[in-house]
């Protein structure tokens, strides 16, 4: 069920039909970041941790072994993330996790630059703004106290993007043109109208013509949650209500079978205006 | 069943095939393309399209929300899948460095030229300004990179840096141009990644690497010694200079494409150069590496300093020569990129 605070970002693909994806939340994102910093972590102690203990027992030469440790810390940090986007398409372990990737705000396939691009920015967006907040004399040495603030705030600024644009897009993001959004995942249900209304009642057009389309998703909604908690209750609200609403004065039917019919009936009178190029959005729109 | 529905009755007809590609979607996600065999293989893009009509037809018939739902995370996911580019990591590193960056470098030959003249408008104000006051060499150089050497230190001593090559010094050097090569490439990265704050940090970058090279010029010569000096910076200086000029170039381009878009959207420029200028900064991060190796094992090995300029002369040369001609289409040869 859609969240009326999720943001949608339209891709047109090659075929030029655009394709809706979720854009990805900015928690989602910082997830998925931790997941891969403590992936780096991990792999940069293993290389390591190793490598160390072979120059305590004498077996290499220790700075031999600094060298070693030193070139595989730095590719590991500066590469880990465009090594996966480029294995994974877009992914890497934490966003994989996180049931989130990178792809091309404007369609067409995620290329190597892009994924070159989006990721050697991380350097302006992690190290810098961190360096400011806790190595601020290494950055700066003798600048005097506003102008080092001044400075910290607006390289906050590089790092905390995300959070001030609609789509989440981080400074790599806009250099790379990419979007990160939710791997989409939907599960197709049984066709209500086909599965569930084995009996029709008649409605009249007055009667189906109070509500727009707005309120047959509302209903779909209300019956797709049939065998979970409060699912009667709901239904015993909105089947009166419905009632009331189009004055119902037939025979006298269970709630669900009610709503069963109705829900059928409302889209089927909806669906034949649509053919006509008639969309009623709501009740309230009137024709 | 007596209500008759379009969407219903079209649901039905294309079920099977949603049903088929999602099958190969999921298994393609999940093992990629080896986890299919050709024929499915095969199979996917017209599926894959028969996903889109029914998205385009469910969106403009149907009114079943599911239904369009399912179809929009199902053509999402099959687009994602049918237009991901699959090349190995060997091919693509190949094509890097034989076609795009330098071909990425020509096209950006403008930015080149004017980060280097930065660089170098650096190093004759730093020699200028140093030569004519030796304190000042203290404002230009970081301590911790000079490493006690400076206008205070004597002639024996500054001659020792350009020689330093006693078996347990050598050592102590090969882990400093490690160390030297990742502070280089990750200021490199950043001088790339500062273009988005318009252009001038990395331009600030360039030129106080430029003074940095200068005061230390006009050190080495107040003593005689700038031939030796030369010889000693220029085997490795040559690519490392030229990649700092890169990256420096690089952030420009990106500077350039936020403050002067042209006629193209701000954002759009912005990711098409960007790009471009990403290119750009990954080959000068190998260059880096090339110098650093260099730095290290070369300098401490090779005294001589005819071998020295000799080394530099043909570093440059490969280099150049690298950047300017590999990866050229035939028919544009000669005409050059602008």
């Amino acid at each position: 069920m859609a969240d009326a605070t999720e943001r949608l970002r339209e891709v047109v693909t090659p075929e030029g039909v655009p394709v809706r994806f979720t854009v990805a939340l900015a928690g989602d994102r910082i997830g998925a970041f931790a997941l891969d910093f403590l992936a780096i972590g991990v792999i940069v102690l293993a290389i390591v941790v190793p490598l160390a203990l072979l120059a305590a027992r004498g077996f290499l030469e220790s700075d031999l072994i600094l060298a070693v440790a030193v070139l595989a810390v730095f590719l590991v940090r500066t590469f880990y993330f465009a090594f996966f986007e480029l294995a994974w398409q877009g992914q890497t372990p934490g966003k994989r996790r996180l049931r989130i990737r990178a792809v091309e705000a404007r369609g067409g396939p995620l290329t190597a630059e892009a994924i070159i691009a989006r990721n050697l920015t991380r350097e302006l967006e992690l190290f810098l703004p961190m360096a400011a907040l806790f190595a601020p004399d290494a950055l700066f040495p003798g600048a005097p106290v506003w102008s080092r603030l001044a400075a910290t705030a607006w390289m906050l600024v590089f790092g905390f993007l995300p959070l001030f644009n609609r789509d989440r897009l981080r400074v790599g993001d806009l250099v790379a043109g990419t979007v990160v959004v939710r791997t989409p995942d939907a599960v197709l249900l049984e066709d209500l109208a086909v599965a569930r209304a084995k009996e029709a009642i008649a409605f009249t057009d007055e009667q189906l013509d109070v509500y727009g389309v707005y309120e047959l998703q509302v209903l779909e909604d209300v019956l797709r949650r049939r065998g979970q908690p409060g699912h009667d209750d709901a239904v015993r609200t909105v089947a009166a209500k419905v009632r009331e609403k189009i004055r119902w004065s037939g025979e006298s039917v269970a709630d669900e079978r009610f709503l069963d019919a109705f829900y059928a009936a409302l889209r089927a009178r909806l669906e034949r205006r649509l053919l006509f190029g008639k969309r009623r959005a709501d009740k309230h729109d009137r024709p | 069943m007596t209500v008759l529905l379009k969407s219903a009755a079209f649901r039905a007809e294309r079920e099977g095939s949603w049903r088929e590609l999602e099958g190969l979607v999921v298994r393609l996600e999940k093992g990629g393309t080896r986890a299919l065999s050709p024929a499915e293989l095969a199979r996917l893009p017209a599926l894959y399209r028969a996903a889109l009509s029914s998205l385009s037809v469910a969106r403009a018939i149907s009114l079943d929300r599911n239904v369009v739902e399912y179809l929009e995370s199902l053509s999402g996911r099959a687009y994602l899948a049918v237009y991901a580019s699959r090349r190995r990591l060997r091919e693509a590193l190949g094509d890097f460095f034989v076609r795009r960056f330098p071909r990425a470098v020509r096209a950006h030959a403008w930015h080149v030229a004017i980060a280097a003249a930065l660089l170098v408008l650096g190093a004759v104000t730093g020699f200028a300004l140093t030569a004519s006051d030796g304190e000042r060499f203290y404002a230009f150089v970081d301590p911790m990179y000079a490493q006690g050497r400076g206008p205070a230190s004597s002639t024996a001593s500054l001659r020792e840096v350009l020689y330093g090559g006693k078996k347990d010094v050598a050592g102590m050097l090969k882990t400093f141009a490690m160390f030297l090569f990742q502070h280089n490439a990750r200021i490199g990265i950043m001088a790339f990644a500062v273009g988005f704050a318009g252009g001038v940090p990395a331009a600030l970058l360039l030129f106080s690497n430029g003074l940095v090279l200068g005061a230390f010029a006009a050190v080495y010569a107040s003593r005689g010694l700038s031939l030796e000096f030369f010889a000693w910076v220029l085997p490795h200086g040559v690519t490392e200079l030229t990649a700092v000029a890169l990256c420096g170039a690089a952030g420009m381009a990106l500077g350039q494409a936020l403050l002067f878009p042209g006629r193209e959207e701000r954002l759009a420029g912005l990711a098409r150069r960007g790009r471009e200028a990403g290119v750009v900064a990954l080959g000068a991060v190998a260059l880096f590496f090339v110098a650093a190796l260099i730095e290290g094992i070369f300098r401490q090995l090779v005294h001589s300093v005819p071998v020295r300029y000799a080394v530099a002369l043909g570093a440059a040369g490969v280099l150049f020569a690298y950047l300017a001609t590999s990866g050229r289409e035939p028919s544009s040869r000669g005409r050059g990129h602008g």
